[in-house]
């Protein structure tokens, strides 16, 4: 596959690296591939997901077969990976929506070129997180029983509970996520629409367009639906994850019972999805060749991020200890103790490392150029926020008032399996994306090569 | 005689400046066409503002209250739990719930009004049929303009604003 626009070494521009990017080109270089075929890479990446796919099915149909006694939850760890996956997953969905609207806000233009697979990496992970509080129900049939609907046994969902909070958080998420998404997607799909040449493609693309032209009213239009979805975003997605900090918070354990639960888990998802969508942004970038168009100084902008959040987590991490020391409750201070010494200590230990120490490289300059060294730091980071959300759950769970009743979590292979399996299936959703739909913003793109005089 | 003339340009300032020829000779510039928004071309066109941003305020605030009523009217009226003497009326918890839904509800009536106030979804368009009309989405600015008097001093006009191709359209 030859390269449409040719990288630079220095960028030509400030946030497009090829010397010329002008409206066919960049055209070209994103939805080219789409219609020529990404080639044998594509098909083997494939591939490699599938036995996760089917891995993931497995689980899920042994779990509903034998119910959740399969996972090394007891009836002390009433809560478990199903948990922690949920908080993590949803924590990665947040992010999405969040930078791409903070950033529309905040008029970083550099959002062009990421915010189109953020937006769908954020769909695919609040769908897997939609399912993880299900599949724990134990009773996943009654699942429906969350909605209020008229029913024989005139019964009504209880609005004071956390649960039926996050249901309505989660389902307000997806389908806001989803508009936000597809709203800025018309424009492109109307381009594949006129640039597919086959008839099936071209039906696809342009009913999904729905009729755009392109007409200064529309363009206007959507401006104006666009950009005020992106200022309700912002305040939507940090109530979802605050919603999913007070499923802690709002209960009177140890550890659990704190003020600090919402902001940190909003700080905590941003830091998280951002992580992610370094990964995701390498993969694409190599995967569709794009070196002109995502550049190493997205990729620095993005390393300060990491960098200022990773701060910011520490913070919290410091604040739960001393407030822990400061409420005075004996039991507060235990679990702490219990953090730094317990039986999970290497793993709170490798959390610290993870989230605190190892993105500290990026103060220096090398660290955030460095494509490997930035892919590590940030595979770090999501390893060590998986770790923070199951150790909030075993700690306070294996510590809580009663001595009588603490316990050690026993991770058994199925616990495993709703670990990784999911990981391939988002892999495997997130490749269908690339195949079928533009993963950079076309339009933007083009705006931003004007403004740029890359045109 | 009206005739209406689909005028294809190289880049948006060129269409910026002939938008301005046509209105100064007295000609009518109808709608424009871009594969990017340009700043001001909707106020050049005169459009009027739009009121999405109305219908979203309604929208998510008919839905959020609807949702607190729902909750009021369940748990106050219809299902009553007295636990331990609280209020059956917990409204700082309702409040969750409208938020969530709320701003769901919001958005999902501006994409109603989007699609209202621009005519989508359509099926098919005149101006699908003028050729090259489909480089619009991609690296053509494609101006439509009207006049009532004198067409083809409508197409010098244009061509000499740097158009790269005129066409009439014939509306069936």
């Amino acid at each position: 596959m030859s390269r449409v626009l040719v990288p630079q070494q220095p960028p030509a521009h400030r946030w497009i690296s090829a010397e010329r990017a002008d409206d066919v080109a960049i055209t070209q270089a994103i939805a080219g591939p789409l219609f020529t075929g990404f080639g044998k890479r594509w098909w083997l990446a494939l591939l490699a997901t599938l036995p996760f796919v089917f891995w993931l099915l497995v689980a899920i149909v042994w779990l509903f077969y034998r119910g959740i006694g399969i996972w090394g939850i007891n009836s002390t760890i009433v809560w478990g990976v199903a948990i922690a996956n949920y908080v993590w997953w949803i924590g990665i969905g947040n992010a999405g929506t969040l930078i791409s609207a903070m950033l529309l806000l905040t008029r970083q233009r550099w959002r062009a070129s990421i915010n189109r697979f953020a937006e769908a990496m954020t769909l695919f992970a609040v769908a897997i997180a939609g399912l993880m509080p299900i599949i724990h129900l134990g009773r996943p049939i009654y699942a429906y029983w969350l909605a209020p609907y008229p029913n024989t046994m005139a019964l009504w969902p209880q609005w004071r509970s956390a649960l039926v909070w996050d249901f309505w958080a989660i389902v307000s998420y997806l389908l806001f996520s989803i508009l936000f998404w597809y709203v800025s997607l018309i424009p492109d799909l109307a381009t594949m629409r006129d640039r597919a040449p086959w008839r099936g493609a071209q039906l696809v693309y342009g009913a999904f367009a729905l009729g755009w032209r392109g007409s200064a009213r529309e363009w206007s239009r959507l401006q104006t639906l666009h950009s005020t979805m992106a200022a309700l975003g912002v305040p939507l997605v940090c109530s979802v994850h605050s919603i999913v900090g007070l499923d802690f918070a709002a209960s009177l354990m140890p550890g659990w019972q704190e003020s600090i639960f919402p902001p940190y888990f909003v700080v905590g998802a941003m830091y998280s999805g951002f992580a992610m969508v370094v990964v995701l942004a390498a993969g694409i970038r190599w995967g569709l060749g794009l070196q002109a168009i995502i550049t190493p100084r997205h990729f620095d902008a993005m390393a300060r991020i990491l960098l200022m959040a990773s701060i910011v987590m520490f913070y919290s991490y410091a604040t739960e200890w001393f407030m822990g020391w400061y409420g005075g409750e004996h039991a507060d201070r235990a679990v702490v103790r219990f953090e730094f010494t317990g039986t999970y200590a290497p793993l709170y230990w490798a959390l610290l490392t993870c989230n605190c120490l190892v993105p500290q490289l990026l103060w220096w300059p090398f660290a955030r150029r460095s494509l490997p060294v930035l892919i590590l730091v940030a595979i770090a980071i999501n390893i060590g926020m998986w770790l923070e959300r199951i150790l909030i759950v075993w700690n306070t769970l294996s510590h809580d008032y009663m001595p009588s009743l603490w316990r050690s979590f026993h991770f058994t292979f199925w616990d495993c399996s709703f670990l990784i399996a999911p990981l391939g299936f988002f892999a495997f959703l997130f490749l269908l994306f690339m195949r079928l739909i533009p993963s950079v913003s076309m339009f933007d793109m083009r705006e931003l090569a004007h403004e740029e005089a890359a045109a | 005689m009206t005739a209406t003339l689909v005028a294809q340009f190289l880049d948006a300032e060129t269409l910026q400046a002939a938008l301005q020829r046509v209105k100064s000779t007295g000609h009518a510039a109808l709608d424009a066409f871009t594969p990017y928004p340009i700043d001001g071309l909707a106020e050049q066109l005169g459009l009027d503002r739009s009121r999405i941003r109305v219908a979203m305020l309604i929208g998510g605030l008919a839905t959020a209250a609807f949702a607190f009523g729902l909750q009021w009217y369940s748990a106050v009226i219809d299902y009553p739990i007295d636990s331990g003497g609280r209020p059956l009326n917990s409204w700082q918890v309702f409040l969750l719930v409208p938020f969530e839904v709320g701003i769901f509800a919001a958005a999902l009536a501006g994409v109603i009004a989007f699609l209202r106030s621009c005519r989508l979804p359509r099926l098919h368009d005149a101006l699908f049929e003028i050729p090259g009309f489909e480089r619009a989405t991609q690296d053509r600015y494609i101006l439509v303009a009207a006049s009532e008097a004198d067409p083809n001093d409508l197409r010098t006009v244009l061509t000499d604003a740097g158009a790269v191709a005129v066409t009439e359209l014939r509306l069936p």
